[in-house]
């Protein structure tokens, strides 16, 4: 058996907090230099994009810790888990506090509108909405409080996840690789989860 | 001493100078030059070439021009690629010399013409025009070319001619962009013959005093101000009269969301992009949304084209 993943976790953690914060230290250096040169000419767009897709690379990378536990038999892989969902959280909430205060400019009409008559933008507010509760019942206290419910709440994620990739679908114009991309790598994580249950 | 204006190094090739010794040097060392350059990578040099034009003020908006980096490295031209980036980076594939064109359909003058024969008769001008892209972001380019409606005449389109068709270059080679089906190649755009003569709507040929850089659609292309950007057809290779309303590429992929008219109207939104406001790019703030006009701000000039129409439907 390969070297217990336990004996690392010490090195690894912080490792993986600098590697889920590096996005958003680039958009920062980006946008303290001047002109905003590395961040091209539609620094508004580039940012929004940049949070929006970090937001939905950790949301999945979250849902590969329990298919990695059960092909490996290493439990070593959730002590990972809430830092990856925590951080998820922290861009897609970025994304779209940086939708409304930068790119909307607080315009509250507009937003109102966007919301209600542009579904790409009413699923991905809601997929927002759903890890709220999971972003608050992340602690450890809340675990236990919560007991088995905490687990079924938690079931949301999957609900998230969905609403994220169906976001990113609806808004690109034509060319659907990339949203594409995303959604098989969600449905080979789910399908994982179904074949386990069955 | 008087000295000739042609021994004067233009401003642009003056303060480009270090891009154009770079230029040289990566071609001198056979450099894949534009790949290694980035998104603001210059043209082969052999292309940036000088042109000779006169200012046309009446037709030229005094907001401040959106730079030459960024016109022309943030783009849309799906034939080299989707992202906003890819165009700056892909479109040195594309020859633009030589170049013809083939008129044809409703005109008694139809054939194919050398980019050369095309332009010969044609005084170049300056036009300095905003730019508003179905997207919802907005750019300020002092295009180089020539009224449309010039170039239309002598072809000397027939009663039949109600419509006018263009079609962009159709090479997988040249434009990667088209080896996916991203849209039903090649791209065609259409305008009805009373808006391509009317004298806003420009063939341009350059930008900011220069040969059109490729990723901006060299060697020719439209510019129809009025109207959102993807109207505008980039290196075209047919222009085709005809009776009937072109089906047009973004018509024929979401019939629902862009119309064959799009003229810019903040009235009519996107059904994915509120299009009463706008970003304007190079601004120099992060907060750069302003009001979106009615045909981008060229209503006195073209609003008559319209009399009667209803935009919501025709949108």
């Amino acid at each position: 058996m390969a070297p217990s993943l336990r004996s690392l976790r010490r090195g690894l953690k912080p490792l993986v907090f600098l590697l889920c914060l590096a996005p958003a230290l680039w958009l920062a250096t980006g946008v303290l230099r001047p002109d905003w040169v590395a961040l091209g000419a539609n620094p508004v767009e580039k940012i929004q994009d940049t949070l929006g897709l970090w937001g939905l690379r950790l949301l999945l990378t979250t849902l590969t810790i329990t298919p990695l536990r059960q092909l490996t038999g290493q439990v070593e892989w959730l002590a990972y888990r809430r830092m990856l969902g925590l951080f998820a959280f922290f861009y897609v909430a970025s994304h779209l506090l940086f939708y409304v205060i930068v790119d909307q400019e607080l315009a509250w009409a507009i937003l109102l509108e966007d919301i209600a008559e542009r579904p790409f933008i009413t699923a991905g507010l809601a997929g927002f909405l759903l890890l709220v509760p999971l972003a608050a019942t992340s602690t450890r206290r809340a675990q236990r409080r919560l007991g088995r419910r905490w687990q079924q709440l938690h079931r949301l994620v999957y609900a998230a996840a969905v609403l994220g990739c169906v976001h990113f679908w609806w808004q690109v114009k034509a060319d659907i690789r990339e949203p594409l991309a995303y959604s098989a790598v969600l449905v080979l994580l789910l399908a994982w989860r179904l074949k386990r249950r069955a | 001493m008087k000295i000739p204006s042609s021994q004067i190094t233009p401003e642009r090739m003056y303060l480009r100078r270090r891009e154009l010794m770079l230029g040289i040097a990566g071609l001198a060392a056979g450099a894949a030059m534009p790949a290694a350059a980035g998104p603001a990578a210059v043209m082969p040099v052999r292309l940036i070439e000088r042109l000779a034009y006169s200012r046309n003020a009446r037709y030229s908006t005094t907001e401040t021009a959106t730079s030459f980096a960024d016109a022309t490295s943030y783009n849309n031209f799906y034939e080299f690629g989707t992202g906003k980036g890819d165009p700056a980076e892909q479109a040195h594939r594309l020859r633009p010399r030589p170049w013809s064109v083939a008129v044809d359909g409703e005109c008694e003058a139809p054939g194919r013409l050398t980019l050369e024969d095309l332009l010969k008769p044609h005084p170049l001008e300056e036009r300095i025009y905003r730019l508003r892209c179905v997207e919802a972001w907005s750019m300020v380019i002092p295009w180089i070319g020539f009224p449309l409606g010039e170039l239309l005449r002598r072809f000397q389109p027939t009663s039949r001619a109600k419509y006018v068709e263009f079609t962009t270059l159709l090479d997988p080679r040249q434009m990667p962009g088209q080896r996916y089906p991203v849209l039903d190649w090649p791209y065609v755009e259409g305008l009805r013959i009373d808006e391509a003569m009317h004298p806003l709507a420009l063939i341009a040929v350059g930008l900011y005093g220069e040969t059109l850089p490729n990723q901006n659609g060299a060697p020719l292309r439209l510019v129809v101000p009025w109207k959102y950007g993807f109207k505008s057809c980039k290196s075209i290779v047919r222009i085709h009269f005809t009776e009937r309303q072109p089906l047009t590429s973004w018509a024929r992929s979401a019939p629902r969301e862009y119309g064959f008219y799009a003229n810019v109207n903040p009235a009519v939104d996107h059904p994915r992009w509120s299009q009463k406001r706008e970003r304007r790019i190079g601004s120099g703030s992060l907060l750069s949304r302003q009001p979106t006009l009615p045909f981008n701000g060229y209503a006195t000039e073209v609003a008559a084209l319209y009399r009667g129409m209803d935009l919501a439907r025709f949108f």
